[in-house]
């Protein structure tokens, strides 16, 4: 089936591939509000919602349904579009970097090899970076558009907060490139199921990284433009209804996402620890699903991580998160690059 | 008419008419929201191209970071119609002749030029590809490449004692 000179084929493949993770996120993020609940009531002591369905598993679908049915309130004298803009944006940045995650080898159906990477570009990870730093808008346009000073100042707080972070954020990267040698995503995952995984070479760059995703997903000890008795609410005081909805859920796809870089850049990503799994003499279909399960387990352990830490650390004061990002991570994340460099350097030599 | 013909079209009709609301529309929040909007058009020209790292580098430091800064300062600003400062006539004159005395010395110095002839290697030159791209960059190009990271430094640091030297007047005032 050729026309235009496109195998429509292939197209078809990826838009299945687009449908099944992007479907996977909404779910995973409205079972990891869940989980927070469950997690934060375990945490102090108390049951957390137990009211719809057996131990509560049909919350996140009451709280999505009564999302929907409140009232819609767009402010008088906000830009309209801006204002529906801004929800929208959050909600397709966060979606957007799943597309360079390689979720596992890949499956053989139909009599052809379909990877289970939506697109395995050569610069994978620039493009995780250009999508990080494309985050901002959702919140900036979002709070500049409700005409609230409160939520304006949010938004400026989490704008300047993003772009803080993402310098450390990609100078930890670049120790990782190094050792790789490579952007794409696929080959950073073969290097590690070979060579082992990259938290063992990179325990610091590591430690930036998580803290880094932590503010850029802004939640806490980051969560300083929702800081409610700061800023009322923060960057979505004036949402209502589904539109509220979509910020709230856009943090847990974020969450999630971020949970699969980390998990594929530093974990090793569908790589099943400790084992040599190809001398299993296992299918690949079964195969290919084993280490789409083992990238899960990771990426809910971190999730765990993330909502583990909402529930214990408070949140900092401004200045301390500024002074955090740049006068600490910074210099920190520098020193991992050079060392990292020298060390590479002085190993080739030998 | 090929994909790629189609692609082109595309993009040049998005590139040149967000360009132009850029310079329309009356809020500048909406012009810089357009502006963004044609660096994802020429982004995605560079793709057609297969210079993937310059698309992919258009949309960090372009959109993700310069137009972020853009955002914030107008916003802080909160620049509307009404408080906007209306320039006379003759100023917008010659603003406009200044603009097409531009244009006409671009066009005349393109006229002649050797890539007029040339003919653009969409989706197969492979200087665009990261790997590429960096090799010439470190051997063929690493001084002037240093050079202007040297000044990037520069330029940084003179920011910052710029921005320094206003708390230290005012001693009193408080810690950003």
């Amino acid at each position: 089936m050729h026309l235009l000179s496109i195998d429509w084929w292939f197209i078809l493949e990826k838009l299945v591939l687009i449908v099944i993770v992007i479907s996977l996120s909404l779910v995973i993020a409205m079972y990891t509000t869940y989980a927070e609940r469950k997690v934060a009531a375990w945490l102090q002591d108390r049951r957390g919602p137990n009211r719809a369905g057996p131990w509560g598993i049909l919350q996140p679908l009451a709280d999505g349904g009564k999302l929907f049915f409140k009232e819609e309130i767009i402010p008088l004298v906000s830009s309209k579009w801006l204002f529906i803009l801004g929800p929208s944006l959050a909600m397709l940045t966060a979606l957007l970097t799943s597309a360079v995650i390689p979720w596992g080898t890949s499956l053989h159906l139909f009599g052809k090899d379909v990877p289970l990477q939506i697109a395995d570009v050569n610069i994978g990870i620039l493009y995780i970076f250009g999508v990080v730093s494309l985050g901002v808008y959702g919140i900036m346009i979002g709070g500049w558009a409700s005409n609230n000073k409160f939520s304006l100042l949010a938004a400026i707080r989490g704008a300047s907060q993003m772009i803080s972070y993402e310098l450390a954020m990609g100078m930890a990267l670049i120790a990782v490139l190094m050792l790789t040698g490579s952007l794409q995503m696929s080959v950073i995952v073969q290097n590690q199921v070979e060579h082992g995984w990259h938290i063992i070479y990179q325990p610091l760059g590591f430690i930036i990284f998580f803290i880094c995703a932590l503010a850029e997903c802004n939640r806490t000890p980051f969560d300083l433009p929702e800081a409610e008795n700061e800023l009322n609410f923060g960057y979505h005081q004036e949402y209502s209804s589904m539109k509220l909805g979509f910020y709230l859920f856009a943090e847990y796809i974020n969450m999630f996402i971020s949970s699969a870089v980390m998990a594929t850049l530093f974990l090793g990503g569908y790589d099943i620890p400790f084992v040599n799994e190809t001398q299993w003499g296992l299918p690949q279909n079964l195969l290919a699903i084993i280490g789409f399960a083992v990238l899960m387990a990771k990426i809910f352990f971190f999730l765990f991580v993330f909502i583990w830490i909402r529930w214990t650390i408070p949140r900092f004061r401004y200045d301390q998160l500024m002074n955090l990002g740049w006068k600490g991570l910074i210099p920190l994340s520098l020193a991992n690059m050079v060392i990292t460099a020298i060390v590479m350097l002085w190993k080739s030599k030998t | 008419m090929s994909i790629t013909q189609i692609l082109f079209w595309f993009l040049s009709v998005l590139a040149l008419f967000s360009a132009l609301m850029v310079i329309t529309s009356k809020n500048p929040v909406y012009s810089v929201l357009w502006l963004i909007l044609v660096f994802f058009a020429i982004s995605g020209h560079y793709l057609l191209l297969n210079a993937q790292f310059l698309a992919i580098v258009n949309i960090i430091v372009y959109a993700g970071a310069i137009m972020v800064l853009f955002l914030f300062v107008i916003m802080l600003m909160n620049l509307n119609k009404s408080n906007e400062p209306q320039k006379n006539k003759w100023l917008k004159l010659a603003a406009a002749l200044a603009g097409g005395c531009l244009l006409l010395v671009l066009v005349a110095a393109l006229k002649n030029a050797e890539t007029k002839s040339a003919i653009a290697e969409s989706g197969t030159g492979d200087i665009g590809l990261i790997g590429n791209l960096g090799k010439a960059l470190f051997n063929d190009y690493v001084v002037p490449f240093e050079i202007s990271s040297i000044l990037f430094l520069s330029a940084m640091v003179g920011a910052v004692v710029l921005g320094k030297k206003e708390a230290s007047s005012h001693p009193s005032g408080e810690e950003a």
